[in-house]
């Protein structure tokens, strides 16, 4: 395990699945890796023939993860790889990781990720043969596809009818019954106005889903309990699907209430064959956007799953469908699931089933479109171990469960050390989180017999990932991975509002992690108060004075204080506090941001995230960030007779900060803005002054104009 | 302190032991004996009280009426900026000398001021904390004569010197006696110049003829809302200009530390300002005799920081936070900013490089392009000067674009200010590491720590150009007139936009970033 290098761990455990001799003898580029999952060393079931015959050159036409997920399958496969990107990712890691790279625009992604013409472009000039989409941008694009064909391209994914088919709600399920699959009770065509709308709901009877017909991500849809909601509801969700699709058919199906997100991942080829690779649960979602997920469900019996699965697999083959896709389904409380829709795509979930099927998703999506038969069968395909992604994103969490944050990553640690964990990831320390771009770091996927140790790997993970820069959603990945109700597998679509009705409000701390949060905090301070004294080319006559060695401090978490002794006893801090004494191990190093030491003989894990000469640490500690003050009782005592100062309140106006011309402006009244967002560029002396709102909110007035000249101090933006 | 109370009382407990034990024979002797020995006591007695007077300052209600205003006393600001048990007071029952007006009924052992030296984190200082709750902490000819005292012994010893302002001013009772007082203060602040540190932490009114003293020593730093430094206070500034004008704006920290530059950071309280400073000191050596502090290191020196390669942005005209790499380059992201809100275009400070204390001078992209203006150029010089005076190794971050165009430059003299910023740096001695960012342009690039200036070190990252100007500018001097002046901006910009030119000259160590850790500079 120690001689994998860290920068490539990111896909160590799916190699791990893979190491075999079979593959590695094939395609003969191996490197050599030792193995740590025991379990995992000799489970891969990816079978293919060596002889046969493969793609010479790809492009990902994508970015991120995704993009650096599908090159190492194809590395590792021989085939070469070519990157594309925007200007604002000329450093990024999937650019590296290519054979190739090109550039196709600047950073907005209508311009460069989005523009079929310069992918285009980028296909012939570099000479590929097929392009995988990875996800998100042109992956569901059928024009597209039809380009790539009339090229002579081959699209890693499957065919244009199968993407229009499943594209649209309502034709995709008009497919799925005819496939024999379940859907949701309703009404099976275009609803004509709203009393139409009233009657449908009567007869499916209430509660109703009224949504676009062309929608998706929560546009456009209403729940409907009576016949008023019937009635405001087609209104508002035709009105929506109007402005947003600019297609206001409207469908009227059941309300399932209390449903869990369960899909089946799907693989097709070219010859007729399909298999289903189990389930994933999705149920954890904030907004319609996955959270967490895991392979298997800890609901689904074996009937249900295996009736699922069929379902889907006939759906497949209805379609003709090729290469991987998943089937969406809503599952009620009794096991009854409805079909929800079908994605023609690779999922970003998708490392958990190849976790616990050993299937690398990606080589097979490039043999079946190479026109490989799949050699799976349906038996071929277990279910072996539970697997948990965590999708790390940068977001603030305390706001409405994640509003984007943005920043540079200056301090990044995978927490590859942990053994059955897969990091699949985009970014490096020292990349930006930019507005352009989906704002996820990394897909944290964890690895257990169990659920329950796929949970402990997880929770040690996510305390040991460091990441500093950006406000990021640990803290409530790991909150959730600790809360009862997931625990005990009994989470639905609506968890997060149920579980933290109030907005998650960060980790509650019992009075055990209380007092070690404080005891490392405390002996945090006492290092730093020994360091100050200890200076290496000092005046004799001066460096006689030792370092103290004994402390009284007062310690304050939120608005508790804490009166603490603390003595350094040879390699040991005792801290003594109320009526307890702690043992702490001096493994306390100020210039790493991971604190791993024992308290009491028991191993602890926290991270250092900032320190000043005030007293102010900020520690993260299960997942979240607590804000200490540790001083000196003297200091602590003098602090009281201080005045509160009146907090003021700069960020609701935007100023300039000095005399130039309005380049851009990016915000218009009404616009939420994010907290370091960009609101607008000044140029002085021929540089762009970036601007950015001081804090989270709505704008209220916009005072200049692109093309304006402006003064030091002028007011340029009001905040709400 | 307490300690040497202890010690006077042992004394005299031994004395009369002696006493008791040796001449208890004889009567008449005994007496006269015992009437020294009550003598003895007596004395005790008065210096414990005069201890307790002094200890008590200008009394109670005074003292209460301090921590109302949001202020610590003069003794608590030393008991808090000294390490435990470590301050040794001088002239403790000193008292004033006038007896105008009344004011020999008035008298306070020790007058308004506490001298004496202390530990700052084991390290050796001295300083003066002036008393508010005695006259005001007015300063009488002997308040200026025990901080002459503190002064002379600093520069004897070689330590800093730390004052705590807390004053109205002048003892106007003594007249003249008061303003030879700050005389001779000021004399000392210019004699120690670039001899010893000298730090001054303005902690309530600082007017008049005394805020020169803050001005003269090397670092002025100031407490939020309770501290003020102006020459004449907002009355007689209504009467002389009729300008109504609040303490707060007209000398405040916010004011000096953003508007008029006179003091170099504020802090949100005592308390805070005094820990700060304790940690301030940190970075100093004691005296221009000893080298640049070395604390014990826990960042390893060549820790490879890939951050520095994605800041500069792709787009050359695209600002960015030059703090980003100065923050990842210091040890522990520890970067002590002196004057954070004044001159934002230039960025000085102190950080540690491989545990050692180092200064750093960058141009900041994200203000005014980081172009050299008067206060910009001020700023930099002074704390140039500071690194040169007391051995510490600067690294300068050069992005600029130039110096600031414009009349309201030029009348005001950018000329010779800028000049300043050229003379510290090439008048410096101490190693220079320069390290150009991006773009180095024209009479600024030579200012900013060139090669050309006795520069030890100079890098250029891959971002780096190097020109007389840009290329606009350039091309529209060299092709006036000419039809097609694009296509030479593009020639310019293809000869001049990169780091070759200066670098086939043979200017820089050598081009890319790997190389910026060579942390161990040699002094």
């Amino acid at each position: 395990m120690a001689n994998i290098a860290a920068g490539k761990g990111a896909f160590r455990a799916l190699e791990t699945i893979f190491k075999d001799q079979v593959y590695n003898v094939s395609y003969g580029i191996y490197r050599s890796i030792s193995v740590s999952s025991l379990y995992l060393s000799s489970f891969r079931n990816d079978p293919f023939n060596p002889n046969e015959s493969r793609f010479d050159k790809i492009l990902v036409a994508n970015r991120g993860e995704i993009a650096c997920r599908v090159i190492r399958t194809a590395k590792e496969m021989g085939i070469k790889t070519v990157a594309v990107y925007s200007i604002a990712d000329n450093n990024a890691r999937h650019v590296r990781m290519a054979d190739e790279a090109v550039c196709i625009g600047p950073a907005a992604t209508k311009d460069s990720y989005l523009n079929i013409d310069h992918i285009m472009l980028a296909v012939t000039k570099t000479g590929s043969q097929a392009v995988h989409p990875g996800y998100g941008f042109l992956s569901e694009n059928a024009v597209f596809v039809e380009k790539l064909e009339a090229a002579g391209i081959s699209f890693i994914g499957p065919s244009v009818e199968a993407i229009n088919g499943m594209g649209d709600k309502l034709e995709s399920k008009r497919l799925a019954q005819a496939a024999g699959v379940n859907t949701i009770p309703g009404f099976d065509g275009i609803v004509n106005d709203a009393d139409h709308c009233v009657q449908i709901a009567r007869e499916i009877s209430y509660p109703v889903m009224i949504k676009a017909s062309a929608g998706g991500g929560g546009k456009g849809m209403r729940i409907a309990r009576n016949d008023d909601d019937a009635r405001d509801g087609f209104r508002l969700a035709s009105q929506e699907a109007a402005s947003s699709f600019g297609d206001d058919r409207i469908l009227v199906e059941k309300f399932i209430d209390k449903p869990r997100h369960i899909e089946i991942q799907v693989l097709g080829d070219k010859h007729g064959n399909a298999v289903y690779l189990n389930e994933r649960e999705c149920s954890i979602q904030r907004r319609n956007q996955k959270v967490i997920e895991e392979a298997p469900s800890v609901f689904l019996n074996e009937g249900t799953r295996k009736a699922m699965g069929e379902q889907a697999v006939s759906l497949c083959k209805r379609l003709g469908y090729y290469s991987a896709g998943t089937v969406e389904f809503l599952v009620d409380s009794e096991q009854k699931f409805y079909f929800l829709e079908m994605n023609t795509r690779l999922q970003v979930e998708h490392p958990v089933t190849e976790y616990i099927t050993g299937v690398d998703l990606v080589h097979q999506m490039i043999r079946i479109a190479k026109g490989h038969p799949l050699l799976l069968t349906q038996k071929d395909i277990p279910i072996k171990g539970w697997a948990i992604e965590s999708r790390v994103y940068s977001e603030d969490p305390y706001k409405n469960f994640g509003l984007p944050s943005i920043g540079r990553l200056y301090k990044y640690i995978e927490p590859l050390h942990v053994p059955n964990v897969r990091c699949d990831s985009g970014i490096d320390e020292g990349s930006e989180i930019s507005i352009y771009y989906d704002p996820m770091i990394c897909k944290l996927v964890c690895y257990g017999n169990t659920r329950n140790d796929a949970i402990n790997t997880s929770l040690e993970a996510l305390d040991s990932y460091v990441i500093r820069g950006v406000t990021h959603n640990i803290p409530l990945l790991r909150d959730i991975l600790t809360e009862t109700n997931f625990i005990e597998g009994n989470i639905s679509t609506n968890y997060l509002s149920e579980v933290y009705p109030d907005g998650f409000k960060g980790r509650q701390l019992n009075s055990t992690d209380k007092q070690h949060i404080l005891a490392i905090a405390a002996c945090v301070f006492s290092k730093m108060d020994m360091r100050s004294y200890t200076f290496l080319n000092e005046r004799p006559s001066t460096a006689k004075r030792k370092e103290p060695a004994e402390w009284t401090l007062v310690i304050s978490l939120f608005d508790e204080e804490l009166q603490c002794d603390v003595k350094k006893v040879g390699n040991k801090f005792h801290v003594h506090m109320k009526t307890d004494t702690l043992s702490v191990e001096d493994h306390i190093n100020l210039s790493s941001p991971l604190i791993q030491t024992n308290i009491n003989g028991k191993p602890i894990v926290m991270q250092l995230v900032s320190k000043d000469a005030s007293g102010k640490l900020q520690i993260v500690y299960q997942g979240t960030t607590f804000t200490i003050f540790v001083l000196s009782d003297k200091a602590s005592k003098f602090l009281k007779m201080m005045p509160e100062k009146p907090t003021v309140d700069v960020s609701k106006v935007v100023l300039s900060p000095m005399p130039g011309m309005v380049k851009s402006v990016s915000c218009e009244v009404g616009d939420t803005m994010a907290e370091g967002q960009e609101v607008c560029i000044i140029e002085a002396m021929k540089m762009q002054n970036s601007l950015v709102a001081g804090a989270s909110g709505k704008v209220k007035a916009v005072h200049v104009k692109a093309g304006d000249t402006v003064g030091e101090d002028d007011v340029l933006i009001e905040f709400e | 302190m307490r300690s040497k109370m202890a010690l006077y009382c042992l004394r005299g407990a031994v004395r009369s032991n002696y006493i008791r034990r040796n001449y208890g024979v004889c009567g008449v002797q005994l007496f006269n004996l015992y009437s020294t020995a009550a003598h003895t006591l007596r004395v005790n007695q008065q210096i414990k009280e005069k201890r307790k007077r002094a200890l008590l300052g200008g009394g109670e209600s005074r003292i209460d009426a301090q921590h109302k205003k949001g202020k610590l006393t003069a003794r608590e600001r030393i008991h808090l900026l000294c390490d435990p048990g470590s301050f040794v007071e001088y002239d403790m029952l000193v008292e004033h000398t006038c007896s105008d007006f009344g004011m020999e009924k008035q008298k306070y052992p020790g007058d308004s001021v506490i001298t004496g030296h202390g530990l700052i984190n084991g390290r050796i200082a001295y300083m003066f904390s002036q008393d508010f709750t005695v006259f005001g902490g007015s300063l009488s000819s002997i308040h200026a004569k025990k901080i002459c005292k503190v002064m002379d012994q600093a520069m004897l010893v070689g330590a800093p010197v730390i004052g705590l302002n807390d004053s109205g001013g002048a003892r106007i009772q003594e007249g003249v006696e008061s303003l030879a007082g700050y005389a001779d203060i000021f004399l000392r602040n210019v004699l120690s110049s670039g001899v010893i540190p000298q730090i001054s932490l303005i902690m309530g009114p600082c007017a008049g003829g005394a805020v020169y003293s803050p001005a003269m020593t090397d670092f002025t730093f100031m407490v939020e809302d309770t501290s003020y430094l102006f020459i004449t206070g907002p009355d007689v500034v209504k009467s002389v200009t009729n300008e109504n004008v609040t303490q707060e704006e007209l000398g405040g920290a916010k004011t000096h530390t953003t508007t008029s530059g006179v003091a170099h950071k504020a802090f949100h309280n005592d308390v805070d300002a005094l820990l700060q400073l304790r940690n301030f000191l940190g970075f100093l050596p004691l005296s221009n005799k000893d080298p640049a502090p070395i604390r014990i290191c826990d960042d390893p020196w060549d820790r490879d920081v890939p951050t520095l390669d994605t800041i500069i942005p792709q787009e050359t005209t695209e600002a960015y936070d030059m703090l980003e790499v100065v923050v990842n380059v210091v040890d522990e992201r520890d970067f002590f900013e002196i004057m954070p809100n004044y001159a934002k275009n230039i960025i000085i400070g102190f950080g540690r490089m491989n545990g050692r204390t180092v200064g750093i001078v960058g141009n900041q992209p994200k203000c005014a392009a980081g172009c050299l203006d008067i206060n910009s150029s001020v700023k930099g010089a002074r704390f140039v000067r500071f690194c040169d005076a007391f051995n510490i190794p600067i690294i300068t971050f050069v992005d600029v674009p130039g110096f600031l165009p414009g009349t309201g430059q030029e009348h005001n003299g950018i000329i010779r200010h800028g000049a300043k910023l050229l003379y510290a740096f090439a008048e410096a001695t101490v190693p220079k590491i320069t390290v150009i960012t991006r773009k180095g342009y024209g009479g600024a690039y030579d200012v900013m720590s060139s090669k050309h200036l006795r520069g030890d070190v100079n890098y250029a990252w891959p971002t780096a150009e190097v020109a007389v100007m840009g290329a606009k500018g350039a091309t529209s001097i060299l092709f006036k007139g000419k039809p097609d002046v694009s296509k030479y901006e593009a020639e310019y910009v293809e000869k001049f936009g990169n780091p070759f030119p200066a670098a086939v000259r043979g200017v820089y160590f050598k081009i890319g970033i790997e190389l910026l850790f060579i942390t161990t500079v040699s002094s």
